[in-house]
């Protein structure tokens, strides 16, 4: 590895800091991803990507603003990357994973507010993450009441812009959206000096498409049983999705697919006996957050698939190409991401009947959804969801947590308990 | 086949020895501050074929000796479906969490439910408020019942609610009703994740909270029914540890 303090002190960083989180990452990388047993050898590159998080990427990023470019930073699967892509910016996800100066957090935000919002204030008031640093604009979203009112202050220290999402799907909200969507569009205008045009837009709509379509058939490939990757490897690449360079990030995900579909056909899996399958539902997962997920690999069962924003909500609708001029393809970009489901929406039946559909492709034998303390839309809607999954006698555990680890002995033994709870009420399939 | 079961707590360490189908030997220590030393101790000089650990220590136990781990919620609900075979529904208060577990057919676990991290609800909110009255937990169980009326704890906070008992004190609230506004408060959070996982007879009260005569009292109160209480409600989960490898082999035969 390169010696990076220089650029890290050019980003404003502070060394010491910094040098004490990259000091925590790699034995909980160790301990969470890389201790697991046959993983594919497509994660290599994915490792590397992980290893150099601070590194080699946010030099490209450098790079690519010394050549005229901008970065973008975002919050929120709202966010359309497309946009961003088409005014020749690199857009990263900003999303913050870890506990990080809570209590220099706590002077500005109250302290029952979700860890990912005070951790994400957290790291810009430690000056530990050069992702923040390297942007030229942030873009926020009105979704929950804690990110809204936490954007008003964010922009006292760099500068926000914050669309306004509406909490309906209803045509008075479309066009509200189709409206901010082009309101991002001037604002990333006048910020990085370049007008979208079509043909660049085009281009855009098609390379965050075969993204999202890599990740399809990453997901698909986890329907396999017995599995040919685990789930934490999955929830890594998605993590990595958000802020790696879209093209080379598809490329390297559909080699791993090609990869997956010889182990499938060879009927190579990541070993083990035939273990309870999991859908893990809730609240996003930002690096380096692994803790449900390993707890509950690490505990014998294997999570298929995540209905979260660090899973399959993130790439799960395209945008519709070949939608005409540049109004057209606004419009099918704003309208595709109205589609997202995410519980800050009302009424958010979309989300109950995927989950259900989950459940039935994934072969589901059990929901463990995650919800973050004191986050009101996912900890509120988990009830609807709860009640769902009981039409369809599917057991359901909710787990309510945080950035910390003292709770980690609570949650085994609720994890484990409901792995045997599946294991003995189908004795003859495990 | 001996099978011996060990439930390590976060208060106590329980040990239930089985020889067909027979409990020969059961003993409960505290867990201390070196609880695998405790395990040995209790161990020292026990005859078994296999040992199955349960409880939050039970990783612990698995790195050093135990054969076979399960959790404390199977445990519970093995152990209470022996004592009790007509048992469908459990609620136990131990030192550090409180559990509801529903059980179905065979005495399988159907569902359960167990407290957020704090100790709000536990032993350990008991312990912590006598500490703060002056008494011990059992003397303030006693002077709960005894008491002609309440004062409403409104903080399930352990933090929050020992200040509130403080403040009483000073006021000159006597201790009485003060100990049966707590126990009072514990009774509402059990109840309430009990009705979360339904309440079907015969309902099972285990753990080491059930010694408690006030508990027991104001929760078939409320629930409006009579609770089945172990003999050792403390042993129910070494129990179903040391039982859980025999109904493995029943299955196999
Ligand atoms: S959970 Fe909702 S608010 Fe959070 S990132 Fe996803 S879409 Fe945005
Ligand atoms: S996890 Fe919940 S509270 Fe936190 S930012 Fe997302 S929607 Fe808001």
């Amino acid at each position: 590895m390169s010696d990076y303090h220089a650029m890290w002190e050019k980003l404003g960083l502070d060394l010491a800091a910094h040098d004490g989180l990259l000091e925590v990452l790699p034995p909980l990388y160790q301990d969470c991803i890389l201790s697991q047993e046959n993983r594919p050898e497509g994660m290599q590159y994915f490792d590397f990507v992980f290893s150099e998080v601070h590194g080699l990427r946010i030099k490209e990023l450098v790079d690519h603003r010394a050549s005229g470019g901008i970065v973008v930073g975002t919050f929120c699967t709202y966010v359309p990357e497309e946009l961003i892509l088409a005014v020749g910016g690199a857009c990263v996800g900003l999303c913050a994973g870890a506990q990080v100066a809570e209590e220099a957090a706590e002077q500005y935000l109250p302290r029952n507010l979700c860890a990912l919002i005070k951790s994400s204030l957290g790291f810009k008031l430690a000056k530990v993450c050069p992702y923040i640093e390297s942007c030229d604009l942030l873009v926020g979203e009105t979704t929950c009441d804690g990110k809204k009112k936490y954007y008003e202050i964010l922009n006292q220290l760099q500068p926000v812009h914050t669309m306004e999402l509406p909490q309906r799907k209803d045509e008075a909200d479309r066009r509200l959206w189709r409206e901010e969507v082009r309101r991002l569009v001037a604002r990333l205008e006048e910020i990085s000096g370049r007008k979208i045009d079509e043909a660049a837009l085009r281009d855009a709509i098609r390379v965050i498409n075969e993204k999202r379509k890599a990740l399809l058939r990453l997901a698909g490939l986890r329907k396999c049983d017995p599995p040919v990757i685990s789930g934490r490897d999955a929830l890594l690449i998605n993590q990595i999705a958000f802020y790696d360079d879209p093209v080379r990030l598809t490329e390297k995900v559909n080699a791993l697919c090609d990869e997956l579909e010889e182990r499938r056909d060879g009927g190579i899996s990541i070993g083990g006996a035939h273990r309870p399958r999991i859908l893990l539902s809730g609240c996003p997962m930002a690096i380096p957050n692994w803790k449900v997920p390993t707890i509950i690999e690490t505990s014998g069962a294997l999570v298929a698939m995540d209905e979260m924003c660090t899973g399959i909500r993130y790439f799960r609708h395209l945008v519709e190409e070949g939608a005409g001029d540049l109004e057209g393809m606004l419009d099918a970009i704003a309208d595709r991401y109205l589609k997202i489901d995410c519980a800050v929406f009302t009424p958010n039946r979309e989300r109950l009947d995927h989950i259900s559909e989950l459940v039935r492709d994934y072969d589901i034998d059990a929901v463990i959804y995650y919800a973050l303390q004191f986050c009101d839309p996912y900890t509120v809607e988990a009830f609807q969801v709860q009640q769902e999954l009981e039409k369809e006698r599917v057991p359901f555990l909710y787990l309510e947590t945080d950035y910390s680890s003292e709770d980690m002995g609570q949650l085994t033994t609720r994890v484990q308990a409901l792995i045997e709870m599946v294991e003995t009420q189908k004795p003859s399939v495990f | 086949m001996t099978v011996a079961g060990l439930d390590i707590g976060s208060r106590t360490i329980g040990l239930v020895v089985v020889n067909d189908g027979e409990i020969v030997f059961r003993e409960v220590v505290d867990t201390t501050f070196d609880p695998l030393e405790q395990c040995r101790r209790l161990l020292a000089q026990r005859d078994f074929d296999v040992l199955v650990a349960t409880g939050y220590g039970r990783h612990l136990a698995q790195a050093n000796f135990a054969d076979q781990v399960i959790t404390e919620i199977k445990a519970f609900a093995l152990g209470c479906s022996h004592v009790f075979p007509q048992c469908r529904t459990i609620l136990d208060i131990g030192g550090q969490d409180t559990k509801a577990i529903s059980l179905g057919e065979g005495g399988k676990v159907a569902d359960f439910q167990m407290n957020d991290r704090c100790a709000a609800g536990t032993g350990k909110f008991l312990e912590v408020m006598a500490a703060a009255m002056g008494l011990l937990p059992e003397e303030m169980g006693r002077l709960a019942l005894q008491a002609e009326g309440e004062v409403k704890i409104s903080s399930m906070c352990t933090v929050f609610a020992e200040s509130e008992v403080t403040g009483l004190i000073a006021r000159g609230t006597p201790r009485p009703l003060i100990a049966r506004g707590l126990h009072e408060a514990i009774c509402d959070r059990a109840s309430a994740l009990l009705r979360r996982v339904g309440v079907r007879r015969e309902v099972v009260f285990a753990g080491g909270v059930a010694h408690n005569p006030c508990m027991r009292v104001l929760l078939e109160e409320r629930l409006g029914l009579q609770l089945l209480v172990p003999e050792n409600p403390q042993l129910v989960g070494a129990l179903g540890a040391a039982l859980s490898v025999l109904s493995r082999d029943d299955v196999r035969a």
